[in-house]
């Protein structure tokens, strides 16, 4: 049989509003002493009773109608019932039968075809978050947990896609893409490794031929891009081997281990949660005028794609540039910042798209806590436009600039690292590489061109790069040419 | 005669005109208590000190000349689901024991910026499920017109002592009768405000949907005294409505004639105590000699309110109580292996057997694959009672009906047998699955001197039309009112 892969996936971002859901409590939990961002209402006190931050709707709806979302006008609450100590009232404020956006989707363009792939999205609500345990070593040793509930009612917008992935690097993309949605809408900051973004999948095969569906399986615990397709990965061969050896896939929530590499079951479909959802009698239904989601469809942000097609047309660099440089919000404000005192800007996301990307992942920092500014950065480029270094020794500073955060002409001037801008210099030095190596020359003067950039290699390793190899490129040539 | 034997509207006007001072009328109270509670057993806690150092802050006010809030010097006992910064709370539950909360209620506050003074909390059926307060986890509060009788309940503490004259008013909580039924049965006044009316912010909940908090007092005038200080939009209770409150203070006196009053039929069949129907009966000749028109009519679904109650109700509590696991607050059980052992134990041990009863029924209601079948199907029902009175009040401005089918039952009659039990609110479910708001008032009393009630039922924020009757009523009522006299039980009683 051959098997197709089907993929859906959950994801919940983190809304970042000033105030938590249902309280007026701080979303700004983290790092913040355990159970001091609380107050009786987040921490479910007998008697408290919850009151919906408008903010939380206005962001959700804009969450939604980038998505291409219908908003329901009038959708409701539901508790979801369920006993765990991070969640103090034992159950979760969410939404059921009625989430406040329902069938949209969003556009995604692969790298190996010109069409675009379109997600659908099943639905867009409104929830609460719960508080973390922190356990003495690890969960299955520790004999005791402590409850922390700083986190408890910071508001959560839970986007959930039909399951129409057809492979793990699909669902990357996607999320990379919706990743960047939701920080240009200005409402998650979509950091997956502390979990403002979060994303579970569900995963099943089925038979390509006669489109029988599989049994599906739930994977959570992917902490980041790059874990959700090796989970998703190891999930697919993990099902395809025991299809093939005849076993059968049981129904059933996995954890990825990122240790290990590994899916490990969790929880049978048996052991599954009756949350015996109902109406939540302490809220009022939602009702959203269209009014209200004509103002927010009327002053929602540029979107990455809208940004992408301004990149490409205003900034005239290739759809590829464009499309990384608006994968993330940060990224394209980085890149526009520089480009508004810098014309050449094929260069400018070279440098930002090689070097600075590099550079960032190998410190695992994000662009916005960059040691190299937009403006150091343009900086620099300037250096090298007005010939005080070359392209390969803006390298070397450019690895300075990092380390130190200090400018460019900075690291240049107490490096000494500058191109010899004397002529006389350099006509000096390249004389003496003449001389030492007729056997090049009568080798240019033969036809082989190559023999002219040996040439050019010897005056750059005397001069240690500083030379400007243009310069001596015509230099050598003149000389030579018989 | 002693000062806590008087009205809160009594009290406050002699203290504002410096006839008595605040501390003498804490002094008579509090001999009260210490008199007659061991009989009644209404407080769970007692603030006396607190009380006093606020008695005094108002005499001090007297003195300076200073305006008077509307309840200067009124002494209140607060039900104990209503939460008390600082004050334990326990809902009469042991899994709440030791749990004190930090912050109040939202009647709390509006009742001491009135300048009322709290007194006590007050025993209760444990998370206020229950019709008699034999359900608290610390032992039954006792009528004070018959020591050996149920003062009802569930906010039995709260009505005995109103009744006892241990307290002016008091502060009781009606999911399902809960305010109406005691003061029936102890012979005071009772009013279930309209659902959205007083903010339940602070009343621990038992079923949110249906859960009102509500006065408890000795005279229509002071329940219009109490209503003008707790009603109102409240910005952290999102069910509270905002809507303007009218002086009930006020409206309450106007007259009755031309009052189109509605007698459902439904109300007077099988299972009503034929004295609770003859008092009925005259209290209506009373009405017409006010000027008010009687007539007959039907709520055809009224026999489904006591089961559609039972399963909305449970499935909100089994919900509203799952919070209590031993985790944050209150009652853990003491060994236990893992989690879920702590939660069972916690659980089993802290639960009396009628809150365990209905935490089960309700789970039940809400499970996978029976949801349809009972809460859905609960749901449809209450939307039909809600209609019958919304039909009905198209035509009558009030209906009148008994508050509970008999007086006061004895002490462990009932207990065993929840079913005739959950009989004994029957006259009073169906305006809480309406969210409509009623008063009961004392209309008579038994050959055994026992208090009968009527129940005052009103449209949707007509707390001013059944104040008003029920103020014309209580003028007009040409049987004396009594006090009890409360006289130790001849047999020692076994319940504790």
């Amino acid at each position: 049989m051959k098997e197709e892969v089907v993929i859906g996936l959950e994801i919940h971002i983190q809304l970042m509003t000033k105030a938590k859901i249902f309280c007026q409590c701080s979303t700004d939990y983290i790092g913040k002493e355990p159970n001091t961002n609380t107050c009786p209402v987040c921490l479910g006190l007998p008697g408290s009773l919850p009151v919906l931050n408008k903010k939380v709707l206005e962001f959700a709806i804009r969450t939604s109608v980038a998505l291409n979302c219908k908003i329901n006008q009038v959708s409701r609450f539901h508790r979801k019932n369920y006993f765990y100590p991070d969640l103090p009232k034992a159950y979760q404020i969410s939404q059921y039968d009625k989430p406040l956006g329902i069938n949209g989707y969003m556009e995604i363009s692969l790298p190996e075809s010109k069409e675009k792939c379109k997600i659908r999205i099943t639905r867009v609500h409104i929830e609460e978050d719960a508080g973390k345990l922190v356990h003495e070593g690890d969960i299955a040793s520790s004999s005791y947990s402590l409850a922390d509930y700083n986190r408890c009612g910071i508001p959560l917008a839970e986007i959930v896609t039909e399951p129409d992935f057809r492979s793990p690097e699909v669902a990357r993309i996607f999320l990379v893409k919706l990743r960047s949605i939701v920080q240009h809408l200005g409402v998650c900051d979509g950091n997956m490794e502390e979990g403002s973004m979060r994303c579970d999948a569900n995963i099943s095969l089925r038979d390509a031929k006669t489109g029988a569906l599989g049994i599906k399986v739930e994977i959570k615990n992917m902490n980041s891009f790059k874990a959700v397709k090796k989970a998703l990965q190891f999930e697919v061969n993990r099902q395809k081997k025991l299809l093939t050896e005849g076993e059968k896939i049981v129904q059933e929530t996995r954890h990825w281990d990122e240790s290990k590499n590994v899916t490990v079951s969790m929880r049978s479909k048996e052991e599954a949660h009756d949350y015996r959802y109902f109406p939540e009698p302490d809220l009022l239904p939602l009702k959203v005028d269209l009014k209200m989601i004509d103002e927010i469809k009327r002053n929602l942000p540029e979107l990455p794609e809208a940004r992408r097609k301004r990149f490409f047309k205003d900034y005239q660099i290739p759809e590829y540039d464009a499309e990384i440089l608006t994968s993330s919000k940060a990224l394209g404000d980085y890149y526009e910042k520089a480009a508004s005192s810098y014309s050449n800007r094929k260069v400018l996301s070279n440098w930002i798209m090689g070097e600075l990307i590099r550079y960032l992942n190998e410190k695992k920092i994000e662009i916005y806590e960059s040691p190299i500014s937009p403006e150091k950065l343009v900086g620099m480029l300037k250096l090298i436009d007005e010939g005080v270094i070359s392209g390969k020794m803006a390298k070397n500073v450019f690895e300075k600039m990092f380390k130190t955060g200090k400018d460019a002409s900075q690291i240049v001037k107490e490096s000494g690292i500058t191109q010899i801008t004397d002529e006389n210099e350099l006509f000096e030095l390249i004389d003496k590489v003449i001389k030492e190596n007729p056997k090049s020359v009568d080798d240019f003067n033969e036809g082989k061109e190559k023999a002219l950039n040996f040439l050019v290699g010897q005056v750059m390793r005397y001069t240690k790069g500083r030379a400007k190899p243009d310069f001596v490129f015509e230099a050598i040539k003149q000389r030579i040419k018989k | 005669m002693t000062l806590n034997q008087l009205t809160a509207h009594e009290v406050v006007n002699l203290i504002k005109k410096r006839k008595i001072t605040a501390c003498e009328v804490m002094q008579d109270i509090f001999n009260q208590i210490d008199k007659v509670d061991d009989l009644i057993k209404a407080f769970l806690i007692i603030n006396r000190e607190e009380a006093l150092r606020q008695a005094k802050e108002i005499d001090a006010k007297v003195k300076n000349g200073e305006e008077l809030p509307p309840l200067a010097g009124v002494a209140v006992a607060i039900k104990d689901i209503i939460v008390t910064r600082g004050t334990e709370t326990t809902c009469g539950s042991k899994i709440l024991r030791g749990f004190i909360p930090p912050y109040n209620a939202t009647v709390i506050n509006r009742l001491k910026e009135a300048g009322a003074i709290i007194i006590g909390k007050t025993n209760m059926d444990e998370f206020a499920m229950g019709s008699s307060t034999e359900n608290s986890a610390f032992g039954p509060t006792h009528n004070p017109w018959d020591l050996e009788r149920v003062p009802g309940g569930s906010s039995g503490g709260s009505t005995a002592a109103v009744a006892a004259d241990e307290a002016f008013i008091s502060l009781g909580t009606d999911t399902g009768g809960s305010i109406r039924q005691p003061a029936s049965l102890c012979g005071m006044v009772g009013l279930k405000p309209t659902y959205g009316r007083v903010s339940r912010y602070g009343l621990v909940a038992y079923a949110s949907s249906l859960d009102q908090i509500g006065p408890i007092t000795k005279d229509v005038t002071d329940c219009a005294l109490v209503m003008n200080v707790i009603s109102g939009h409240d910005n952290m209770d999102s069910t509270s409505v905002n809507l303007e409150v009218p002086d009930y203070l006020k409206s309450c006196k106007a007259g009755i004639k031309d009052l189109k009053i509605g007698v459902p039929k439904e109300y007077f069949i099988e299972g009503i105590d034929l004295e609770v129907k003859s008092a009925l009966d005259r209290a209506l000749k009373i009405f017409e000699k006010l000027g008010a028109k009687i007539e007959e009519l039907s709520l055809p679904h009224t026999e489904y309110s006591l089961p559609t109650y039972y399963l909305i109700a449970t499935a909100e509590a089994s919900s509203n109580l799952a919070r209590y696991d031993g985790v944050q607050y209150g009652y853990r059980a003491e060994e236990y292996k893992d989690l879920s052992s702590m939660y069972q134990k916690t659980r089993s041990e802290g639960f009396g057997s009628e809150v365990k009863r209905r935490i089960m029924l309700g789970t039940y209601a809400l499970s996978s694959g029976y949801y349809d079948a009972y809460y859905l199907k609960a749901q449809k029902v209450r939307t039909l009672i809600k209609e019958d009175f919304d039909k009905v009040f198209s035509k009558y401005d009030i209906l009148v009906t008994p508050t509970s089918p008999t007086p006061a039952f004895k002490l462990k009659e009932k207990v065993s047998d929840p079913l005739t039990m959950y009989l004994s609110d029957i006259y009073t479910i169906p305006i809480n699955l309406a969210g409509i708001p009623a008063i009961s008032i004392n209309c008579g009393y038994s050959k055994n001197n026992l208090p009968i009630g009527l129940q005052i039922i009103g449209k949707h924020f007509s707390e001013e039309t059944i104040l008003r009757a029920a103020f014309n009523f209580e003028q007009n009522n040409d049987i004396e009112r009594k006090k009890p006299s409360i006289k130790p039980a001849k047999h020692k009683e076994a319940t504790e």
